[in-house]
């Protein structure tokens, strides 16, 4: 808007409020100062028009007030200082915003690692970040004998620098193909990768697993990550599948223990991140429990379908907002 | 046009007289209000960082003319201890002070040229000017 239409328009405003003092001219007054705003019109400029149009107006206006008015211009000028700076941060703020947009498309491609698809088992995943950018991580890797390893990592922290760390652990196993088939192996070696490379303030929780069908064994190692499920089709009961471990890049030393499990048909195995069980609800914390009995409602289901079930019904318990990465997986054999 | 003045900061008052001669060669040159005010703010926070961190140094102010524009120009030199960041200052939402908006990213948006040197240990200068439209 041009000066001369800028305080023409004023003016006209302020001497039909002058005249009537009513609503609708105090309302126009709002939309104006919209429009000002818009045009990034400052405090001090919006003081000056008023002074000039107060001089066309009332010229035998008393010398104290215009003497008060600029005064008042002098004062303005230090918010017409915040205002600019509140501009120039919040053009900053939108810089990275899309800055970050792009790292986590990028995230996205590192993360899309396939879902093995093979007859002998079903599989589910989900896994959604609480903000932008994911900490949490899982790989699927079928090789020629079928056999299916699964990793389902989770960095302790958020955002960004989580997620930069998950970068590091996705190319530190793939440069590990012979400890695949030993899940303690494998995460002695990531612990060392990690103790040597990342920052002590940030823990790595990782689950490992590897199932070979021509023995129907899935054998399994756990840095300290949040205890998946075993529910065996036998017993019709769910399990803990727990494994005893230090977290990730605490000691250069820590050794993993290997679990075996013997798994059946009909058999599950749950894997979760601890953004899982850290759902809040009303009540507080869920329960373990909780979980169990969502899973065992979608179990005659596929596995995806259970999978994106549970995190329907957990979204829906915190008010679709999500406080921490969320990762689910399951296993139908 | 060539006029020049200059003012000593060593204390809170030369900054008052700064302010005035800003706003005496503003008024003066044919500036608005609004942009005596802000050419007068400028000096303001320029002369305040002489006198907060230096404590020694003055201000200058000339009004000057360049194919065929005029300007008024504010120059600030110190013999302070230098900045030695100068990225890191002129970073919105940076400030030792305190104040919102204040500092030097504030005085670079009030004037419309704005060039600063600084060396570690010798002293600051800071040159501002703004063009009579």
């Amino acid at each position: 808007m041009d000066y001369e239409i800028l305080l023409e328009r004023y003016q006209n405003m302020l001497s039909n409020y002058i005249k009537v003092r009513g609503e609708r001219a105090l309302y126009k007054g709002q939309q104006f100062s919209r429009k000002m705003i818009e045009q990034n019109v400052s405090p001090e400029e919006v003081v000056s028009l008023h002074i000039e149009v107060l001089n066309n107006l009332l010229p035998d206006l008393d010398e104290k007030m215009y003497a008060s008015l600029e005064f008042l211009l002098e004062v303005m000028i230090g918010y017409g200082f915040a205002y600019r700076e509140h501009q120039s941060l919040r053009d900053r703020q939108q810089q990275l915003d899309s800055e970050i947009d792009i790292a986590a498309n990028v995230q996205q491609s590192l993360l899309k690692g396939k879902v093995p698809d093979c007859d002998f088992i079903d599989i589910g995943v989900i896994s959604q970040p609480a903000k932008k950018m994911s900490g949490d991580y899982y790989h699927f890797v079928m090789d020629d004998n079928n056999c299916i390893s699964v990793a389902v990592a989770d960095i302790v922290g958020k955002g960004i620098p989580a997620a930069m760390c998950m970068s590091m652990i996705k190319y530190s196993m793939d440069s590990l193909p012979e400890q695949r088939m030993q899940p303690g192996a494998m995460l002695e070696s990531l612990n060392r990768v990690v103790e040597q490379n990342v920052d002590p303030s940030m823990f790595i929780t990782m689950f490992y697993g590897i199932y070979d069908p021509r023995i129907q064994e899935f054998s399994f190692a756990s840095a300290g990550h949040e205890p998946g499920f075993y529910y065996s089709a036998d017993s019709d009961y769910f399990d803990e599948l727990s494994a005893k471990g230090l977290v990730l890049g605490l000691s250069r030393t820590t050794t993993y223990q290997e679990y075996v499990k013997t798994v059946g048909p009909g058999d599950m195995i749950i894997l979760l991140s601890d953004g899982v069980t850290e759902c809040r609800t009303e009540k507080g914390f869920i329960e373990r429990e909780e979980i169990i009995a969502m899973i065992r409602r979608n179990m005659h289901l596929s596995a995806q379908k259970i999978v994106d079930n549970v995190f329907y019904e957990l979204e829906k318990l915190q008010d679709f907002e999500l406080r921490d990465d969320f990762t689910l997986l399951v296993m139908k054999f | 046009m060539e006029t020049q003045a200059s003012v000593k900061i060593r204390n809170e008052w030369d900054i008052v007289q700064a302010r005035q001669l800003g706003r005496e060669l503003s008024k003066e040159m044919g500036f608005g209000q609004v942009d005596q005010a802000r050419i007068t703010t400028a000096i303001s926070e320029l002369a305040r960082n002489i006198y907060l961190y230096a404590q020694n140094g003055e201000i200058d102010v000339e009004a000057f003319g360049k194919v065929g524009r005029i300007g008024l120009k504010i120059i600030s030199t110190d013999q302070g201890p230098g900045i030695s960041d100068i990225r890191l200052v002129m970073q919105d939402g940076y400030t030792t002070s305190g104040g919102l908006g204040a500092g030097l990213p504030g005085v670079k948006r009030l004037m419309d040229d704005f060039k600063i040197h600084s060396q570690e240990g010798r002293g600051t200068e800071i040159v501002a000017i703004k063009w009579l439209r």
